[in-house]
């Protein structure tokens, strides 16, 4: 069965499902995200102290990851629009590169927590090290979610690129803009947790 | 974005100044970080500088600006409008405390084991 308006715009929304499909998801990522910043505040005003984040966190490394991040987001933008100008050798050097970046920040974020659990600073261990936690893994899982999805992109899925091409377009626009509110809620989890 | 050649590769120009300016935040989020200016003044400054590096993704990366879709746009206004709710949360709590002392968790344990101890 073909799934319809994959490519052509409803006539009632004024867009393709897949457009709308990705917004609507994205706007109940934006409320599960700010449940927790909103924990954090009535977490952080709450508490008698709060330790500076310098205390149990890396800067340093926490600007390399973000750095990491925004670059990833720069290649992927540069993969969508090199298929927008019909490169799929081009696409495929920046989905790679997204990908690769995706996994050094995993790798890097790993050391991280190694490096939290062998120093016992666990999530039980403090209300700081508890929202810490909470917040960065399941950004976490945003991130490997986004390495599944783009990954297949880039691999078995770009066969679309030859028979389906606009279709394969919008997937790839659709994870663009995954990827980005990846990396824009990196945004703010860097100055929140390791700054401030 | 739009189809042709030309657009395309005025957007790729964009998406290079885009990155440079999020670089540039980023470098200055952490400078501002150790500027002694007190906890209140440091949250406004780094979540300022946040908001404007989340807007150039949101404006450029994710094409916001150039969205023309109603339904997009509804869909952003109604979480804008959910999200400040969700913020305000915290601050309702916060005056309904307004006025209570804040303890420690276990502040008085040393007081409780003196009396078990008589």
């Amino acid at each position: 069965m073909e799934i319809p308006y994959t490519v052509t715009a409803r006539p009632d929304t004024g867009l393709n499902n897949v457009k709308l499909g990705i917004w609507l998801f994205l706007a109940s990522e934006v409320m599960l995200f700010g449940g927790l910043f909103s924990s954090y505040v009535l977490l952080r005003v709450g508490a008698v102290e709060w330790p500076a984040g310098a205390d149990f966190v890396n800067i340093p490394i926490g600007t390399f990851n973000t750095a990491v991040l925004i670059g990833s987001s720069v290649t992927m933008v540069l993969a969508y629009a090199s298929l927008k100008l019909g490169d799929l050798a081009k696409f495929k050097t920046y989905m790679a590169s997204t990908v690769l970046l995706a996994v050094l920040f995993l790798l890097v974020k790993s050391y991280e927590y190694y490096e939290k659990i062998s120093h016992d600073h666990l999530p039980s261990h403090g209300t700081f090290l508890a929202i810490y936690w909470t917040m960065t893994a399941l950004h976490g899982l945003h991130i490997i979610g986004g390495v599944a999805v783009n990954g297949y992109l880039w691999g078995p899925g770009s066969s679309m690129f030859h028979t389906k091409r606009d279709q394969f377009i919008g997937r790839v626009e659709a994870a663009g803009l995954y990827w980005h509110f990846v990396d824009l809620v990196w945004i703010f989890l860097f100055p929140v947790l390791y700054l401030l | 974005m739009s189809g042709s050649a030309e657009e395309v590769k005025k957007h790729i120009d964009v998406y290079m100044k885009v990155a440079g300016a999020l670089a540039v935040g980023t470098v200055v989020t952490v400078l501002a970080s150790f500027v002694e200016v007190g906890v209140a003044l440091g949250i406004v400054i780094a979540l300022i500088i946040a908001l404007t590096k989340g807007s150039l993704v949101v404006a450029f990366f994710m094409h916001l600006l150039e969205e023309r879709s109603r339904a997009i746009r509804w869909t952003l206004a109604l979480t804008v409008v959910f999200w400040f709710v969700l913020m305000l949360v915290p601050l309702f709590t916060m005056m309904d405390h307004t006025g209570t002392p804040k303890t420690l968790p276990n502040a008085n344990a040393s007081e409780s084991h003196a009396e078990e101890a008589h």
